[in-house]
């Protein structure tokens, strides 16, 4: 704390803020991809992919 | 162009993101590490600055992404527009809370150095004020989206929020020489070349190409969840279809 001086409360905050916001985007993005990917996992498994394909001209 | 397109189909991108990712995550894990590694142990404090010059290594990297990432948004939304590329406006909206949440983080770090530097967290200034007006864009688009069902008449609906809104990346980038300021001017993005010591100049650049990186990376998984969504909506449609149709079959007359 000492070696960053007079400001260290600044500085400090400004990181935790970074780890914050980045920290919750990355969790939004892992968490929006692993739930479509498990969306589509459990149609595909129901046959609904297969039913589409051969309908689709 | 033709061929550029042929290219960038979903199923085509869905293959080979997932040979880029492994190595994009593993350069922007390496990249950052080393970057901060130096700002934080290597880099001297500033003559005037003191410590807070530490702040500089997020604050400066996350304004250039807040900005790169609107100009790529727009890119996209020529591609919506004129082209009708179903990966454009999947790129689009993957972008959103991405650019949104650096400027965010341009907004906060420059608080937290403006209070200790200028005495102050925040100056209705023309630098400061523009980067909050990027920040309300984001915003706006990413509700937009969220406004129109179905994905590709919100796709243009955002595209052509996004190109109006381009009008403010300029005016963020030379509003320090367009009008008199309280944040400082350029010091690394400057015809006559940077004012930055390397001491302090290389750490700044290496974190910048590592957050770059670690936005990308970030930029296809969301491009990716996203063609999922549109794949998982199709199918749902068509199961609900199907099951109507049975149902109607099946129903006494």
């Amino acid at each position: 704390m000492s070696g960053l001086g007079p400001h260290a409360g600044f500085i400090l905050a400004s990181y935790a803020a970074v780890a914050v916001v980045l920290g919750g985007l990355v969790a939004s993005v892992l968490l929006d991809h692993r739930a479509q990917k498990r969306a589509l996992a459990e149609l595909e498994q129901r046959g609904a992919g297969r039913r589409a394909e051969r309908e689709s001209p | 162009m033709a061929g550029l397109i042929d290219l960038a189909n979903p199923t085509r991108f869905m293959r080979l993101s997932a040979v880029l990712l492994p190595w994009l995550t593993g350069v922007a894990g390496v990249l950052l590490s080393v970057g901060f590694y130096l700002a934080w142990f290597v880099a001297p404090a500033d003559y005037q600055q003191g410590e807070t010059i530490r702040i500089m290594f997020v604050h400066v990297p996350a304004a250039w992404l807040a900005m790169m990432f609107y100009t790529m948004m727009t890119l996209s939304a020529l591609g919506t527009l004129v082209w009708r590329h179903p990966l454009a406006d999947v790129a689009q909206k993957a972008a959103a809370p991405i650019g949104a949440a650096f400027a965010l983080i341009c907004l906060l770090t420059g608080a937290f150095w403006g209070k200790p530097m200028w005495g102050t967290y925040w100056v209705w200034d023309a630098r400061l004020t523009s980067m909050l007006v990027l920040l309300l864009i984001y915003l706006g688009i990413m509700a937009l989206w969220r406004t129109l069902d179905e994905p590709s008449q919100a796709g243009r609906a955002v595209a052509i929020l996004t190109l109006v809104g381009f009008v403010n990346v300029p005016i963020i980038k030379f509003s320090v020489d367009w009008w008199n300021t309280l944040h400082q001017p350029a010091s690394v993005l400057r015809l006559d070349g940077p004012t930055i010591h390397p001491s302090m100049l290389w750490p700044l650049l290496i974190l910048a190409v590592g957050f770059t990186l670690m936005a990308l990376t970030l930029h296809l998984v969301a491009m990716r969840a996203e063609i999922m969504r549109r794949r998982v909506r199709t199918l749902t449609i068509l199961e609900a279809e199907r099951l109507d149709r049975l149902a109607a079959g099946s129903a006494p007359a």
